[in-house]
């Protein structure tokens, strides 16, 4: 039984079509990259994948052992965070909101939870930091540990090295893999780098206004689209 | 010793105790609220509410409604919802009907007052709603009891829902993703902020309530990092200002609302040199 199951998916604003005829799956424990250029639907994608948009047609169902609910999320990076007055153990922790049900307080096990997720992710010294002071990656890794918070079964990440410098998104990527493979947490990873998606990735959907390729990454690097940009993104570095 | 044997004796006073009790109160819930406003950009949202308020208050003058807030509280609720939840599906002119709407009840409330008022002192009546000149001195028992009961709700709420609150102002979209309400909890920051504006009223005065609302909270942001301190810091800033502010104006015949305003932006700048360094 898959995890998520897309299928005649059409996002769109305002009875306008951004990308149609959507069919894929993710079964548990898969790492799906979705690529396509800039305005191609991704984000909405991810979106409407977190049920905070509804598609204009088809249906997007999760399976039986995952709740809409149990999806951590990484967001694209949004201004409003920037000076806010947040120490990372606050932001850690409000990951956990969705599991506390009617107590207004977060439980004792619940701070040592939060606390465990940080020290996974080599930011627990930072815990009582402000968040608009970290760097670029340290703040990642702080949005990443409130969606493992959030969830132990499946991470939606939304660009999630954009404006990192490359050895932090290196950092960045083999992280992500690590908890994929070691944790057993499914990804779904939107990203422009297509050479990072074919590395680390075990599937691939690239969309444009339709969706040009979806199936394992040993498959896209053979077709033609898979060549084209991989070649192209060979040739720059 | 002079100035504090005075101050001991209007201290005797019972008008200058419910003073006290209320601008404290409303001091504590307004700062309260005022880091979430001023953190989700909706620091206009007071000032707007607070001429929706002024406008209510006109109607209910001119229907001679002995107790005006039961006219007064439930439009500024309605007036909150509307700007801020609904307001969010049309985003680009939220901006502008928020501004519509509060010049409209503004324009309109003094019209309204100066066509049917019986009163001989149309302009001294628009005054002091517009800047709280006396009003706290002069409240009536029932306006206390209102105050006193609302504030304790709204402090309730407020630590009750602390930790959703902050998920909401700090990412809307990663707490409801993630399964809390989020649209709830802006309704209910909608509804509980019109209720301060209204109590505030009282204090300040509707055009001075949004200083009332965001310098506690800017003021408390310059000097500290983490939300909770802030929150305690701005609350701590906005009950010491109001209390000062309402004493001095006691002693030195001041208006009360400008009072504590000047006092609160003294305090501003003293936490922005302290935060500077
Ligand atoms: N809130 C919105 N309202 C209307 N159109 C939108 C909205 N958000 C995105 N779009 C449009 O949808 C398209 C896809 O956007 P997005 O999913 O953000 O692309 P990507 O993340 O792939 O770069 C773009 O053409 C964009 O202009
Ligand atoms: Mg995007």
């Amino acid at each position: 039984m898959a995890q998520l199951i897309c299928s005649d998916v059409t996002l769109g604003y305002e009875g306008k079509t951004v990308t149609e005829n959507l069919n894929f799956e993710v079964n548990a424990g898969d790492y799906l990259c979705i690529v396509g250029e800039n305005g191609a639907g991704k984000s909405t994608l991810i979106k409407a994948l977190l049920g905070l948009k509804n598609p204009m047609s088809g249906t997007i169902t999760t399976g039986e052992r995952l709740k809409s609910t149990e999806i951590g999320y990484l967001p694209q990076q949004t201004l409003i965070q920037k000076d806010f007055p947040a120490s990372v153990k606050e932001i850690v922790l409000s990951g956990l909101l969705n599991k506390c049900g009617l107590r207004p307080f977060y439980t004792k096990e619940q701070k040592e939870f939060a606390k465990k997720q940080m020290e996974r992710l080599n930011i627990a010294h930072l815990s009582s930091k402000c968040y608009r002071e970290l760097s670029g990656g340290q703040q990642q890794r702080v949005l990443l540990a409130r969606a493992l918070c959030a969830t132990g079964k499946m991470l939606l990440l939304d660009e999630p090295v954009a404006g990192l410098d490359p050895k932090v998104t290196k950092e960045m990527y083999e992280l992500i893999s690590s908890l994929n493979k070691e944790d057993g947490i499914t990804v779904i990873m939107v990203s422009h780098d297509i050479t990072a998606a074919v590395k680390y990735a075990s599937h691939i959907l690239h969309i444009s206004h339709t969706p040009l390729f979806f199936g394992k990454k040993e498959d896209y690097i053979k077709t033609d689209i898979g060549k084209s940009f991989t070649e192209a993104m060979g040739g720059e570095e | 010793m002079a100035i504090i044997e005075k101050l001991w004796q209007y201290l005797q006073f019972e008008f200058v105790q419910n003073a006290l009790v209320v601008g404290v109160l409303i001091a504590l819930c307004s700062s309260l609220l005022g880091v979430t406003l001023v953190l989700k950009r909706f620091s206009f949202i007071g000032d707007g509410l607070s001429h929706v308020a002024f406008g209510a208050m006109a109607v209910a003058g001119i229907l001679g409604l002995t107790n005006e807030m039961i006219l007064v509280m439930p439009i500024t609720v309605i007036a909150a919802i509307v700007l801020l939840a609904a307001g969010k599906n049309v985003k680009i002119k939220g901006d502008a009907s928020l501004a519509m709407l509060s010049v409209a009840s503004l324009g309109i409330g003094y019209l309204l007052l100066n066509i049917f008022s019986s009163s001989g002192n149309v302009s001294g009546d628009v005054c002091s709603t517009l800047f709280g000149s006396t009003l706290i001195l002069t409240l009536s028992k029932f306006d206390v009891c209102l105050c006193i009961v609302m504030s304790v709700i709204v402090i309730l709420i407020f630590v009750f829902f602390y930790n959703r609150i902050f998920a909401v102002t700090f990412d809307e979209t990663f707490t409801a993703a993630t399964g809390t309400k989020a649209s709830l909890y802006n309704l209910l920051i909608a509804v509980v902020t019109a209720v301060i504006i209204v109590l505030a009223m009282n204090l300040v005065g509707s055009l001075l309530i949004s200083a009332l609302v965001i310098f506690p909270a800017l003021s408390a942001m310059r000097v500290f990092k983490s939300f909770k301190k802030v929150v305690i810091c701005a609350a701590a800033v906005s009950v010491i200002c109001s209390l000062t502010g309402i004493l001095i104006s006691i002693m030195a015949s001041t208006p009360v609302g400008s009072t504590i305003v000047a006092i609160d932006i003294v305090v501003f700048m003293i936490f922005a040199l302290i935060g500077r360094r």
